[in-house]
């Protein structure tokens, strides 16, 4: 009963954020919204960029490379430096160079995959300066390749996508930044610790106990790791930590914030084209699946852990507390996390590793799913669009005619850039994933031992590959091989599909629009969105039953057997 | 090409200064100014509470069987974070059952809370069942009639937040902190 009235409360949150942040991010990016125009001039004049100049496909994709590589090596820089840096209140040394490559490809794709525990790798002056930046530019550019694919389905016989440097300025200033800002002193007023002062040493008289106290400059990455959809936290227990993610209330913002981007952006997308039901009907596609996911993985946890089941000293009334905090207990732990591996976020309030079997293949079929329900900030979008046109190549073959999406007639280029982009990610999770449990490095990252060694392996790479970031945190990830295999996971699963995305908006934008006739296809009501979801699940249901099913479902089926 | 090198250059040097540092420092004023409290850590003389402790002994009121992990002393804390034991570990069955025979022994009834470990390492709270659990062992070591310490529990327990958000739950270094102030 509880549930349904915190279930309601985000409905609510979300509903608003569809409708007004979806709106304000239309006017944003096309240029109407100005109340910071006089920043962003001096921006445009230092960055030498003629802001009313657009830019076709291939530059916006070059600047985009640039950008991201630029990103990269900075981010490196600075964690090899940290040592000789000053805010390094705990005199830490310089990350090793597989880490930084790591963590680097990892914040600049928007993952945050932590092959680290923070509180004990990063400097003050590493999560700030290396990190906390990524978590705000990776975000931006994800929403600005979206918004150049929308401006390729809303133009007939254009050249220009818009311009990449805007885009993502305006993104950042206009949308994150003062988010963010604001969304951090509400964690911080709930009990995040915020201060650049180092860890407190404290000694309890009642119990004799003396403890380090981590402290940092904690609650304002913690607003931006949500709405950038990154994950990556400060500390290592990530949302579990109460000095990140104190109460309930907090809990409840983390889950509003990380999908408020990607639900907003289909309204976004439907007032762009010119309609807003073509915005539900995907909104309609995300939100059953994130529903029914959300139901069977908060099902499945409400049930016994098997192993404490197994121990026969204690019920379990509320379901699997292993791994939960009691602040949050079960079923706000799920949605959290289900939220999170849904919108490629990866942040948790709970253990992933210690979920029961079929929670555990719930967080991470979500994200097997190619982070679109609702998915990245403008990752989600732009990845959906992608199975959109796939759908309809598929309606316009069943009905014997040339299909169309959005007055775009849908060509033999536009279907080989969305399959492209829709097989990218498995073919890299899948590939990797196999030739890690070959190697013996590969191998020797599980901890847990049984199918759940190689559900931990799968999740990994599946992770990473969708830029998630959340982990199975069992692995252990820090190695050769993991640092590496991780890194060109990241950047394919991130560049393989902008990339085609970009084109596809290249080629779209250049098209004349037919008019509706009869005849069309529609794809803003019920019919497309079942065509969608059907060609959703059956693509991620073919690509990934086999390797599933060596995991999490002979996990679930091993009755009685411990491993 | 190098024009575009040059923006990319100025533009991450800019979000570095903006967003790295401007942002989070801006950020520390504000917090340090409105909530000086919360922003140093929820600190209280015995400790934050927002991090568990380990406590022993059946004269107090024990926590989640975490590593309560930032207790390393040697300048650097330890991480936090959970046990990562799958669901058919036999290493949790152990685990589990060693904890509750380590609580049956002191005199308090096992919960399902107190034999689990959390997803932070450091939960610094139990439910009231897991602390109404304990107090039958609480008493008969101190004394303490365990009405009181029924009383004390429920004027301490919290939430839920909004009267719907998640579960009601104690914190434990408030709790025992009163426990002391009792005796």
């Amino acid at each position: 009963m509880h549930f349904a009235l915190t279930l309601l409360l985000l409905a609510a949150a979300l509903a608003l954020s569809w409708r007004y942040l979806g709106s304000y991010l239309e006017a944003v990016y096309s240029g109407r919204v100005r109340w910071l125009s006089w920043a962003e001039r001096v921006v445009y004049r230092l960055l030498g960029v003629d802001p009313g100049r657009e830019q076709r496909w291939r530059e916006y994709a070059v600047s985009l490379v640039v950008f991201s590589g630029v990103s990269l090596i900075v981010t490196y820089g600075l964690l090899r430096l940290q040592g000789q840096l000053p805010l390094n209140p705990q005199h830490l040394r310089a990350a090793s160079p597989l880490l930084s490559w790591n963590t680097a490809v990892s914040f600049v794709t928007n993952t945050n995959w932590q092959n680290y525990a923070g509180e004990t790798t990063m400097s003050y002056l590493s999560q700030m300066a290396a990190l906390t930046v990524q978590q705000f530019t990776s975000a931006a550019v994800g929403m600005a390749v979206a918004i150049a694919l929308v401006r390729g389905l809303s133009r007939a016989g254009a050249s220009t996508i818009g311009n990449f440097w805007v885009d993502t300025v305006r993104g950042c200033l206009y949308v994150l930044l003062p988010i963010a800002f604001v969304a951090g002193a509400v964690y911080v007023a709930q009990g995040a610790v915020q201060t650049l002062a180092g860890p407190v040493l404290i000694h309890d008289v009642l119990n004799g106990a003396t403890q380090l106290i981590p402290r940092g400059p904690v609650g304002f990455m913690e607003s931006i790791k949500q709405l950038g959809t990154n994950g990556g936290g400060f500390f290592n227990a990530n949302g579990a930590d109460p000095l990140e993610n104190p109460t309930q209330l907090t809990n409840l913002l983390s889950v509003v914030l990380l999908l408020s981007i990607p639900v907003a952006l289909t309204y976004t997308f439907g007032k762009m084209v010119g309609s807003r039901r073509q915005g539900l009907a995907l909104l309609a596609a995300m939100g059953l699946i994130f529903a029914v996911w959300t139901g069977f993985t908060g099902y499945a946890e409400s049930q016994p852990n098997p192993a404490v089941a197994a121990a026969g000293v204690v019920a379990q009334p509320q379901g699997n507390m292993e791994g939960k905090e009691v602040r949050f207990g079960v079923l706000d732990s799920t949605l959290y996390d289900v939220a999170s591996t849904q919108t490629s976020t990866g942040s948790v309030d709970s253990t992933p590793d210690s979920y029961t079997p079929m929670g555990g293949f719930g967080l991470l079929t979500g994200m097997m799913l190619g982070e679109i329900t609702p998915g990245g900030d403008g990752s989600g979008l732009y990845t959906l669009l992608l199975f959109a046109i796939v759908a309809v190549f598929i309606g316009g073959l069943m009905v014997g005619r040339t299909p169309e999406y959005l007055g775009k007639k849908i060509q033999s280029r536009e279907v080989k850039l969305a399959s492209l982009g829709v097989l990218v990610m498995p073919v890299a999770v899948l590939v990797i994933t196999g030739i890690a449990t070959a190697l013996p490095a590969g191998r020797a990252g599980a901890f847990n031992s049984g199918p759940h060694g190689f559900t931990e392996i799968l999740y990994a790479l599946t992770s990473q590959g969708n830029n998630n970031g959340s982990a199975f945190a069992g692995l252990n990830g820090n190695s050769t091989f993991y640092n590496l295999a991780g890194g060109i996971d990241m950047l394919v699963g991130r560049f393989g599909i902008m990339f085609p995305v970009l084109a596809l908006a290249g080629a779209l934008a250049s098209k004349q629009t037919v008019p509706v006739s009869r005849g069309t296809f529609r794809t803003d009501n019920a019919t497309f969105v079942v065509l969608l979801l059907g060609v959703i699940l059956i693509v991620g249901g073919l690509t990934f039953f086999p390797a599933l099913s060596l995991g999490p479902l002979l996990e679930q089926l091993s009755h009685g057997r411990f491993f | 090409m190098i024009t575009q090198l040059r923006s990319a250059v100025v533009l991450a040097l800019g979000a570095l200064l903006l967003f790295g540092l401007a942002y989070p420092l801006a950020g520390t004023g504000v917090s340090q100014l409105l909530f000086p409290q919360q922003a140093n850590g929820s600190l209280t003389k015995n400790g934050s509470t927002l991090v568990g402790q380990p406590w022993n002994g059946p004269q107090w009121f024990h926590g989640r069987p975490d590593p309560d992990n930032p207790l390393r002393l040697d300048g650097v804390p330890g991480a936090s974070g959970g046990s990562n034991l799958g669901p058919r570990s036999r290493q949790l069955v152990a685990g589990v059952r060693a904890e509750a025979a380590h609580l049956r022994r002191m005199g308090a009834q096992p919960t399902a809370d107190l034999v689990t470990s959390s997803g932070s390492g450091i939960d610094p709270d139990i439910t009231p069942q897991d602390a109404l659990a304990q107090v039958p062992m609480v008493s008969r070591s101190t004394g303490i009639p365990e009405s009181r310490l029924r009383r004390l529990i429920r004027t301490l327990t919290v939430g839920p937040e909004l009267g719907f958000l998640g579960p009601s739950y104690v914190d434990v270094l408030q709790l025992n902190s009163a426990l002391a102030r009792l005796r």
